[in-house]
């Protein structure tokens, strides 16, 4: 051991070796024996009856071994894919929850929407036969965009549900909100789209099913942020077949984003085909089948309105939004624009009085869920756009009006308008770093330098928070969630003084083998290198819900702290026999038990051996063994927040926005290694100034969608971004036993605001006082021709 | 079908693969190097970058058949032994990856890059891997461990 390795310490990945040296393992490295391969005939039309399958020349192909279709998922009494969420409407009503079947009945509802399975002996064969099957179709009207499907008489996805409304929803004081725009000096109001994004994590989808007859057990291996969710939803939803005959792995997986969360049909269909064929079966997405296919994130068109008074203190905000849901409710959707959005509209800011209203609706689409952020960045942008906006009309300097407004050191804990209490934070203390990481005294300066090269240039500012750690059990299950949301850790030592964790979090890119294996030097004083930390593996870890919502640390961790009391205390009842001292007297510290005050100590190996070789041992009143499990359920979300600049230089000629600078301070509460939370930053802010510049997954008006793969989607890219100067301010998280609040969202939230307020303040001498995301070239050099021409 | 003799981290393989076999199949599937990764099916990620005589190719661009005969390096071969490639070793000192999906094809692509040209600066270093898309990291940390990756292969004789 070199160095600290407890918290704080950046040490370097235990995990990057095996990446480094092509040695991970991913869903589709895995070949098992006598493997079959699954491909899909997805859904050409975004609403169609289907009339016919005539699959004949596929089942005859060369290596096919099924051809499979929806009348087989509902011969074999397959469960539709659940929702885990029920939202209630104003009304009391329960939202409109649609089948889902694993593979379409009837009507297909997206593009995408898989109609045919085919298992063959490779890949190619079953592509080859995938090709054979022809499906025809009655081509319907579909809904294929938010704002279309919002539109009197729009083709409606769900005839028995008359509209395309899933829910109507909402939450704060609407009369206490009216009375406070009543007596308002000044309103502003902003209407703006949130746009749709694909996740695209790097690594598509992939499942590979295989039922082992002889023991009658299935395994699914599969791309999953929660394999235990998995497992749940399987056995108690669609596959039915109870949690002992299923395990559910999820091996090394190649980024998530959110989009890995949910229950997929693929999941299912996999483990029911092997039963079928009797030989394991697996599907690996293309990209292109990833974009039509996985859950794409955002997708909202909101009206805003900021009350202000005289002074310019905000007295009230109203919003109403449309969220897309796409045609079927994935896992997580209905949670999303509500309990993750509505409620964190507050903001950073002391607001006196909110409404909120957030309709739902479906669309002929592939399902929105959550992606990085999940409702929280839909919050700040709006909140953010529209603070920027007053500030322009009011004619006040930014800064100084959000500083009037956030929320005072002092008044902490700070119960909001819409539910949610936040428990500390220090919103100057970020703000005050970030202006000064990005020289904002120096901007005008920066600017007339652009300008004497023919380029306008912005900063932008966006102050925001969010709500991770998702989330005390009875609270969320009150607010419709079909699942606690605890965390479940076993801390085994083993009798050399090594140990593995097992925790029923998931790591697909943040780096829990290491900063958990920390947690374990923090208080056990083992050196990170004799620390395993196992995941993602329904045999070997007892239960979980797995990684998202920024919830591995502040939940998963703390349930790992908690199982390390019971075996820190265990040990203290073994070294007060082995020392001959009452156990009151014993304290643990720096890896040592010792007599209070004495220099008789016991290393925590030494207890640890004894309590595998138990002959000096107090064997009447404690047992052998050390080894203890734990269940954690928050008692609040916990509150990261903190401000963001950016600043850009627009080409008027080609429109083209270059991201020169970004300044970000976070308070993401206590940090255990430094190093991974600004990697974790820094993946934010590249989704973040992607959605704000780059990305928009494009439906036309019938559903298909228009740039469904690298070709045509703009990912960011490594030319497309600065370096980032990422700074920290912890305020301890005061309700998690280690302080942690989060930090994998930050900046997908933060940023986007920021960016598109840069764009308008760049825009701004020319008249432009609006654009949305993403504020691609042609988006701003149309923006300066109207401008010019107005 | 076709017999196809590929010489592939200094070992030589003859494999049985179908002529539209692409290199990244015959690499994954055939020789199970499964290192090299698949993240798109338009050639725009670059997760399946390796070296085809020297040279960072995407091997999703290429068919088996016309690897014959060429000397592949796949990220399976460039730690000698227990030790690290320099490029490997600033990838995990500079935290440049996360889920590890991408990092093959960037260690590959980076390798190429200072090795053709020793000191880039970061800018050069932002416009070379502009075929090789992270969701991850957001480049910042790629950045920073490509420049002292090649740094390092200055210094180390290999």
């Amino acid at each position: 051991m070199s160095g600290p390795q407890g918290i704080g310490a950046p040490v370097k990945r235990k995990e990057d070796r095996r990446f480094l040296l092509g040695k991970g393992q991913y869903t589709d490295d895995i070949i098992l024996p006598d493997q079959s391969y699954a491909t899909f005939v997805r859904s050409q039309h975004a609403h169609a009856k289907i009339k016919n399958i005539d699959s004949a020349a596929a089942k005859a192909a060369p290596g096919v071994l099924a051809v499979l279709t929806g009348e087989d998922v509902a011969a074999s009494q397959l469960g539709g894919i659940p929702c885990g969420w029920l939202v209630k409407s104003k009304d009391g009503s329960n939202m409109v929850e649609p089948p889902h079947p694993a593979l379409v009945q009837g009507t297909a509802r997206h593009v995408g929407d898989p109609i045919v399975m085919i298992v063959a002996e490779s890949k190619a064969a079953a592509k080859a036969a995938a090709a054979l099957v022809d499906i025809d179709y009655d081509v319907l009207p579909a809904a294929g965009r938010l704002a279309d499907a919002i539109k009197p008489g729009a083709p409606v996805v769900w005839p028995d549900a008359k509209t395309n409304v899933c829910f109507d929803w909402h939450i704060g004081d609407p009369a206490k909100t009216d009375a406070a725009f009543e007596k308002a000096a000044h309103v502003v109001e902003l209407e703006l789209t949130n746009n749709r994004v694909a996740p695209n994590a790097m690594e598509p989808r992939a499942a590979n099913g295989n039922y082992d007859s002889a023991n009658d057990h299935f395994t699914l291996y599969t791309t999953s942020q929660n394999p235990h969710l998995t497992r749940l939803l399987l056995a108690a939803f669609t596959l039915h077949v109870p949690e002992h005959k299923l395990r559910i792995i999820a091996p090394d997986v190649g980024g998530g984003f959110g989009s890995k969360i949910f229950h997929y049909a693929e999941e299912l269909l996999v483990l029911w085909a092997s039963k079928r064929v009797g030989r394991p079966v697996k599907w690996t997405s293309d990209r292109s089948e990833a974009f039509i296919s996985d859950a794409h994130g955002r997708d909202h068109i909101s009206k805003a309105q900021l009350a202000l008074d005289a002074n310019h203190k905000f007295l009230g905000l109203r919003v109403h939004t449309y969220a897309n849901m796409g045609a079927y409710l994935s896992t997580f959707a209905p949670a999303v624009p509500t309990y993750l959005y509505a409620t964190l509209l507050s903001g950073p800011y002391d607001f006196p009085a909110i409404y909120a209203e957030v309709k739902a609706v479906f669309t002929n689409t592939v399902a929105v869920d959550a992606y990085r952020g999940a409702g929280r960045p839909e919050a700040s942008y709006l909140l953010e756009r529209l603070v920027g906006h007053a500030a322009r009309q009011l004619k006040v300097d930014p800064i100084e009006l959000r500083r009037k407004n956030l929320i005072q050191p002092n008044q902490f804990p700070y119960q909001t308008q819409v539910a949610l209490q936040y428990d500390i934070g220090d919103y100057q203390a970020t703000l005050d770093m970030a202006l000064e990481a990005i020289d904002y005294k120096g901007f005008p300066a920066r600017r007339k330098a652009s300008e004497a090269k023919g380029k306008l240039r912005g900063i932008g500012i966006s102050t925001y928070i969010e709500a991770c750690g998702i989330a005390p059990s009875a609270l969320v299950g009150a607010l419709g969630a079909r699942a606690g949301l605890y965390e479940a850790a076993t801390v085994r030592v083993h009798p050399t003084g090594s140990v593995t964790v097992m925790t029923g979090t998931h790591s697909h890119g943040q780096g829990h083998e290491t900063a958990f294996a920390q947690l374990i030097n923090e208080r056990l004083g083992v050196a990170i290198e004799n620390v395993e930390i196992v995941h993602g593996d329904t045999d070997r870890i007892p239960f979980g819900m797995g990684t998202y919502g920024s919830r591995s640390l502040s939940v998963g961790g703390s349930a790992i702290y908690k199982a390390v009391d019971k075996i820190v205390d265990k040990g203290k009842k073994i070294a007060a026999h082995l020392l001959e001292a009452n156990v009151a007297d014993i304290e643990f510290k720096d890896g040592n038990y010792r007599v209070v005050g004495t220099d008789r100590v016991k290393a925590f190996g030494e207890v640890a051996f004894a309590a595998y070789v138990p002959h000096n041992y107090p064997i009447d009143s404690v047992e052998p063994g050390l080894e203890e499990n734990a269940f954690y359920d928050p008692k609040n979300f916990t509150f990261p927040g903190g401000t963001h600049l950016v600043e850009v230089e627009i080409d008027p000629e080609t429109g083209v926005v270059e991201v020169v600078d970004v300044a970000i301070a976070d308070d993401v509460g206590v940090i255990v290694n430094p190093m991974i939370v600004d990697g974790q930053a820094h993946g934010g802010l590249a989704q973040g100034i992607g959605q704000a510049l780059f990305e928009e997954a494009i439906y036309d008006e019938a559903g298909q969608l228009v740039n469904g793969s690298f070709l045509n989607y703009v990912m960011p890219r490594a030319a497309d971004l600065p370096s980032f100067k990422v700074g920290n301010h912890a305020t301890a998280c005061t309700h998690n036993p280690i302080g942690v609040k989060g930090v994998g969202e930050v900046g997908a939230i933060g940023v986007p605001p920021a960016v598109i307020n840069a764009v308008l303040d760049a825009l701004a001498p020319l008249g432009v006082t609006d654009i949305s995301m993403p504020a691609t070239p042609e988006k701003v050099w149309r923006a300066i021709q109207q401008a010019k021409g107005a | 079908m076709a017999t196809v003799t590929l010489r592939v981290n200094r070992k030589t393989h003859t494999i049985d693969v179908p002529t539209t076999t692409l290199l990244v199949e015959a690499l994954r599937d055939t020789l199970r190097l499964t290192g090299t990764h698949v993240g798109c099916d338009t050639s725009q990620c670059g997760a399946c970058t390796v070296h085809v005589d020297g040279r960072s190719v995407k091997s999703c661009t290429m068919l088996a058949v016309e690897a014959a005969g060429a000397e592949i390096t796949t990220i399976e071969g460039m730690a000698n032994g227990d030790q690290l490639h320099p490029m490997q070793a600033a990838f995990q000192e500079h935290h440049g990856l996360q889920c590890g999906f991408c990092t093959p094809g960037m260690v590959m692509s980076a390798t190429d890059l200072c090795t053709r040209k020793p000191n880039p600066s970061e800018a050069e270093v932002r416009h070379w891997l502009e075929g090789n898309l992270c969701r991850c990291t957001g480049y910042h940390n790629i950045v920073k461990a490509v420049r002292a990756g090649g740094e390092a292969m200055k210094g180390a004789k290999r």
